[in-house]
């Protein structure tokens, strides 16, 4: 059972650099080939800083979080029962590559359901521009863990 | 041609798809590798079969990036204010999943409501959401300006 206790846990907020190389790799990975994508000088040519991070690029940050501990087991969650069951966003700017960001991570709920059998926890996670702290993107992520 | 486009569109229209070939156990491996999601349930068949599954999985996010791949190729990137996607079903190596969307709404704000699925070629749904579509970001403008 997931400790109630860890709502309105907090993580250190922290900052990424984005890299060409990484949203080049992440462009592959998703078959993504248009050239803001991948081509420094074509995303420049149509009036972008760098490379264009592709819209869900913005929680793969929440991976790069420095904690030597995963933050599924921050919260007690073993990761062989886990599923991701809801994600939401809301895109408020373009990231590009050579922005500095800053995310952080906080857990909004945990709840349960079918008298306890699925158990739910609830992040709420943002990106913001370390300079300027302009709001990039927010987002919800829902985890369903089985218990037992 | 962008706002032609948006204010062409009405509700139970369907946008262009974006059919997928055949999930790779490398295609998986590079997600990892580029999301930074580096759970082994996604990367690591042993793994995933003693945790009770029949082999290694889609990692959940792989399909909404193939979500907002079908929906920035339909409008840009800054157009897409908002996702919203429920993971249905787990999806193996070997399956061919396609992106579909349809207009649920257009609101009187000129935001485009789309409702997105990602089935498999059986027509098996695997991811179920909302993206919503809409000319009000700050970028928006300032590219207008360029």
């Amino acid at each position: 059972m997931i400790d109630r206790a860890h709502v309105g846990r907090i993580w250190p907020p922290w900052e990424v650099e984005i890299e060409k190389g990484r949203l080049r790799l992440f462009a592959k990975a998703i078959g993504e080939t248009r050239p803001i994508y991948t081509d420094e000088s074509a995303a420049r040519a149509l009036g972008y800083r760098s490379i264009v991070a592709p819209p869900t690029f913005a929680f793969c940050l929440l991976a790069d979080n420095p904690s030597p501990t995963h933050y599924l087991d921050d919260v007690g969650i073993p990761i062989r029962g886990v599923l991701h069951g809801e994600q939401t966003y809301a895109f408020h700017e373009i990231m590009c590559a050579g922005d500095r960001v800053r995310v952080a991570r906080r857990v909004d709920d945990i709840y349960e359901k079918k008298g306890g059998a699925l158990e739910f926890i609830v992040f709420e996670s943002e990106v913001r521009q370390c300079g300027t702290n302009e709001l990039i993107a927010t987002g919800r992520q829902v985890m369903v863990c089985k218990r037992g | 041609m962008t706002d032609a486009h948006m204010l062409d569109v009405k509700a139970g229209d369907s946008i262009p798809s974006l059919e997928l070939p055949p999930l790779t156990r490398a295609t998986l491996a590079l997600y990892a590798g580029g999301s930074g999601d580096h759970l082994p349930l996604h990367i690591d068949s042993d793994f995933a079969r003693a945790a009770g599954y029949q082999d290694e999985f889609m990692h959940g996010m792989l399909g909404a990036a193939y979500i907002t791949r079908m929906v920035t190729s339909w409008v840009p990137q800054e157009y897409l204010r908002g996702l919203a996607v429920r993971f249905v079903a787990i999806t193996y190596p070997g399956e061919s999943l396609t992106a579909m969307a349809t207009v649920a709404a257009v609101t009187d704000d000129g935001h485009v409501e789309l409702e997105v699925v990602l089935r498999n070629a059986r027509g098996e749904t695997k991811l179920t959401g909302h993206a919503l579509i809409g000319p009000s970001a700050p970028i928006v403008q300032r590219l207008q300006e360029k």
